[in-house]
């Protein structure tokens, strides 16, 4: 077996544990958002049922952050581990990116997060607001700093060469709003907005096929499909403007998104195919002729460069990159149509009680975080051969390790990881499956017993009769 | 005016990042692996409670030294990751099955006891792997052509098991007296108790430890043992007894705050010695901090970064134990 090398098993291991790990990021990324959004509106409004569903959410929220906190913590040391030469390497440029993740992200997050779950018997509403609005800024600062190191690694700028090989700072500025940045940025944020919009949505459909008068459920479903039908659309833009700018600076992983295995003048949109890298054809194309060039050109005959341009060994894998970019964009398209027709069904006063949209909704629930995996596939998978784009090659960034510490380890990591967030997906669906009033109801009437005993009033005011 | 010597600030600020972990993830790992022996479910779910708060932000500076490693001097942390491929990864795994029980035992009725003792393993794994690093560097790392040169089994030796096993006694310790200060009852008289235990294991372990290291390179004995070296290095051993005699006495007199004071001090006086034996290397006897240092643009872009942060950090940190500050109310639970 020559496939089964350190390398390759290092390879695996860091894309099972770094795709494991952004699954709770992305959500929870937007469940932030949308708790301070809740919260904000309780505190403006009165209006109960904000502090429900804030209440409803949060426990969700903190099984999901707890699990993107552990995994999340291997990833940090996952660098120096499997891959030591990429750090030794790297290390005065992505260090920074990833030292003020940690200051300006990790600690407020971490820090305020204990007064958001645990607080509201101790701090006033304003107090913990003010802790819900810190972690919710956590996170998206937390992805700011990660995804400029992701991008520096894909559209290296702003570095110089020393002595030892090492990359190192010259103008910090271009490091980290390197070329690619600002367009991963928006497009993992909306990402995550919408990978929890549709969860959401989800649940609340799956709560409203049961019962259509649920209020609860009622005021979730509508928050979640405004933002479906508000994000979606800008989401293709902001993912249309992203894969321009990677056909500037990294035309090779556009070339195999596309399937253009040759260099030419008028290249067509393929649609959809069997990309096959022996004889450098897709098969079974269904295409639109010159479309490839008209979006990535601006011009009918427009050259578009191919694979071609490349040797064999620098290519990406094609057919992973193909299929991933394709899933991606179907399910970007299903989402602005979920969105445009729950507009329709809501114009007409039938959001609630049209069954066909709230099964569809409640079926496309994980429908958003298989769009953003995909997406991650192919942005990454198509960086290879390299770790720093064009200039630091995977296969020298791994650690000098051997065969069997790398796959005992990937062996343990799998174990636990399947166990442990099995077990914790299985909880947040159990929760998440909870009717949202009886659940709060419960945790509330816990609260009563509780305050009772404590003879102290408590932020969450009385609670309702 | 002299140039700053950023290497050494950040190496300062590492040490300092890496104590504070002690400090605080210290505590919240010894009530895990205190906690089968704790009594029943409600005194249980009690000291479970009374870390539940803030051991995420605890957790942080562990990040925080693993990402500092990385930024100030990576060639130290491409050199010693690899080096202790096997305890950190099991030290990772650790933290996993520890950190998910916080949410996942109040979820489940059936399976409590599974995360219960998912919660005790991984701190006692985690715990006992941390103390293996730690004896495992101050052995000593081989490097060559700035890679890891050693094979995959060295940090295996009866000392690092050593260190791995003082500091499961030295957590307990910090794990008990968190107790006495932050509970009442039975379950502070229980925690009291075992406090008193842990702190002669601790002192043991301290002495076993700091009698060991000498005789593992030269340079450790001249530092510790050498004329006049002596004069700067005899106070610290002196203070470690004082402050042993300080948290016996404190335990005695039914003191809350005093024996987790004490406790943290013991820690605090560990780490100066610690401080002693490696300066100024990073990886000893291999990388010095000025080798392994990143270029000064790298070290100044974060040093300003951490400058206007840390203390924010510090502020709000102390803001949030500040909320959770006195005995624990029974029954005090959940969002």
């Amino acid at each position: 077996m020559e496939w089964f090398t350190a390398l390759n098993v290092a390879r695996i291991q860091f894309a099972f544990t770094v795709s494991f790990h952004i699954v709770f990021p992305a959500f929870t990324i937007g469940l932030a958002s949308y708790l301070a959004v809740l919260e904000g509106l309780w505190l403006a409004t009165g209006r109960n049922v904000y502090r429900r569903l804030f209440r409803f959410w949060v426990r969700i929220f903190a099984v999901a952050f707890g699990m993107g906190v552990v995994s999340g913590v291997v990833m940090s040391y996952q660098f120096g581990t499997n891959w030591s030469r990429f750090s030794d390497l790297t290390g005065p440029v992505l260090g920074p990116l990833l030292g003020y993740e940690v200051l300006s992200a990790f600690f407020l997050e971490a820090g305020f997060l204990g007064v958001m779950l645990f607080g509201m018997n101790r701090v006033g509403r304003g107090l913990h607001f003010f802790a819900t609005l810190m972690v919710a800024l956590g996170t998206l600062m937390s992805a700011f700093w990660i995804l400029s190191a992701n991008s520096w690694m894909q559209t290296p700028a702003g570095h110089l060469v020393n002595a030892a090989g090492q990359f190192v700072p010259e103008d910090w500025w271009a490091v980290v709003f390197n070329p690619s940045f600002p367009y991963r940025f928006v497009h993992m944020v909306l990402a995550a907005y919408l990978t929890t919009a549709f969860i959401v949505g989800g649940v609340a459909a799956h709560h409203l096929l049961r019962d259509s008068a649920q209020r609860d459920s009622r005021v979730m479903f509508s928050m979640a499909m405004w933002m479906a039908t508000l994000v979606a659309p800008l989401q293709v833009v902001a993912g249309d403007l992203h894969s321009l700018n990677t056909a500037r600076h990294q035309p090779m992983k556009v070339a195999a998104m596309e399937g253009h295995f040759e260099t030419r003048r008028g290249q067509p949109l393929i649609l959809f195919g069997i990309p096959d890298t022996e004889t450098s054809t897709v098969r079974y194309a269904i295409e639109i002729p010159n479309g490839g060039s008209i979006l990535l050109g601006h011009a009918a005959d427009a050259e578009l460069p191919g694979l071609d341009r490349l040797a064999r060994d620098d290519w990406p894998h094609v057919p992973l990159l193909f299929y991933s970019f394709r899933i991606m964009v179907a399910l970007g398209l299903i989402m602005v149509s979920i969105g445009l027709w729950s507009l329709v069904q809501r114009l007409r006063g039938r959001l609630y009680d049209t069954p066909s949209l709230l099964r569809t909704a409640r079926l496309f629930a994980p429908g958003g975080l298989v769009a953003m995996l995909c997406g991650w596939v192919v942005t990454e998978v198509g960086r290879q051969p390299y770790t720093v784009y064009g200039l630091l090659r995977t296969a020298e960034s791994v650690s000098p390790v051997e065969l069997p510490a790398v796959a005992g380890s990937f062996a343990a990591f799998v174990i636990v990881y399947t166990a442990v967030f099995g077990a914790g997906v299985l909880y947040s669906l159990k929760l998440m499956r909870e009717d949202p009033a009886a659940a709060v109801e419960r945790v509330e009437g816990e609260d009563r017993e509780h305050i009772g005993m404590l003879r102290r009033r408590t932020a969450w005011g009385r609670p309702e009769q | 005016m002299p140039e700053l010597d950023l290497a050494l600030i950040w190496l300062i600020l590492l040490g300092a990042a890496v104590l504070a972990y002690v400090l605080l993830d210290g505590f919240d790992l010894g009530v895990g692996i205190l906690f089968p022996f704790l009594g029943d479910e409600p005194q249980r779910t009690m000291a479970m409670n009374s870390v539940a708060p803030v051991w995420d932000g605890n957790e942080t500076w562990l990040v925080l030294g693993g990402g500092g490693l990385f930024a100030a001097f990576p060639l130290a942390y491409a050199v010693i990751m690899p080096a202790l491929y096997a305890p950190v990864v099991a030290m990772l795994t650790g933290l996993i099955l520890r950190g998910v029980a916080f949410e996942f035992r109040g979820k489940t009725e059936r399976r409590r006891e599974l995360w219960d003792r998912s919660f005790f393993a991984g701190s006692l794994l985690a715990t006992f792997c941390q103390g293996i690093i730690l004896g495992a560097l101050l052995q000593g790392i081989p490097m060559e052509n700035r890679a890891y040169s050693g094979g995959w089994w060295d940090w295996l030796t009866p000392f690092s098991l050593v260190t791995g096993i003082a500091l499961v006694a030295g957590y307990c310790l910090l794990g008990a007296t968190w107790l006495v200060l932050k509970t009442g009852g039975n379950l502070q008289r229980r925690a009291r108790r075992m406090a008193r235990g842990f702190a002669w294991a601790t002192l043991a372990g301290i002495g076993v430890f700091s009698l060991w290291t000498p005789f593992l390179q030269e340079g450790y004995m001249t530092k510790w043992f050498g004329w006049p070296a002596l004069l700067y290095t005899a106070p610290v051993p002196l203070l470690v007894l004082a402050t042993g005699v300080l948290l016996f006495k404190s335990l005695g007199r039914g003191r809350d705050l005093a024996p987790f004071l004490s406790a943290q001090g013991l820690f605090v006086l560990c780490s100066i010695g610690l401080w002693i034996s490696f300066y100024p290397y990073v990886v000893p006897s291999s990388v010095t901090l000025w080798d392994a240092a990143a270029p000064d643009a790298s070290l100044g872009f974060l040093l300003v970064g951490a400058a206007v942060l840390l203390p924010l950090i510090l502020a709000y940190t102390a803001g949030v134990y500040w909320v959770f500050r006195g005995k624990l109310r029974p029954g005090e639970g959940y969002h």
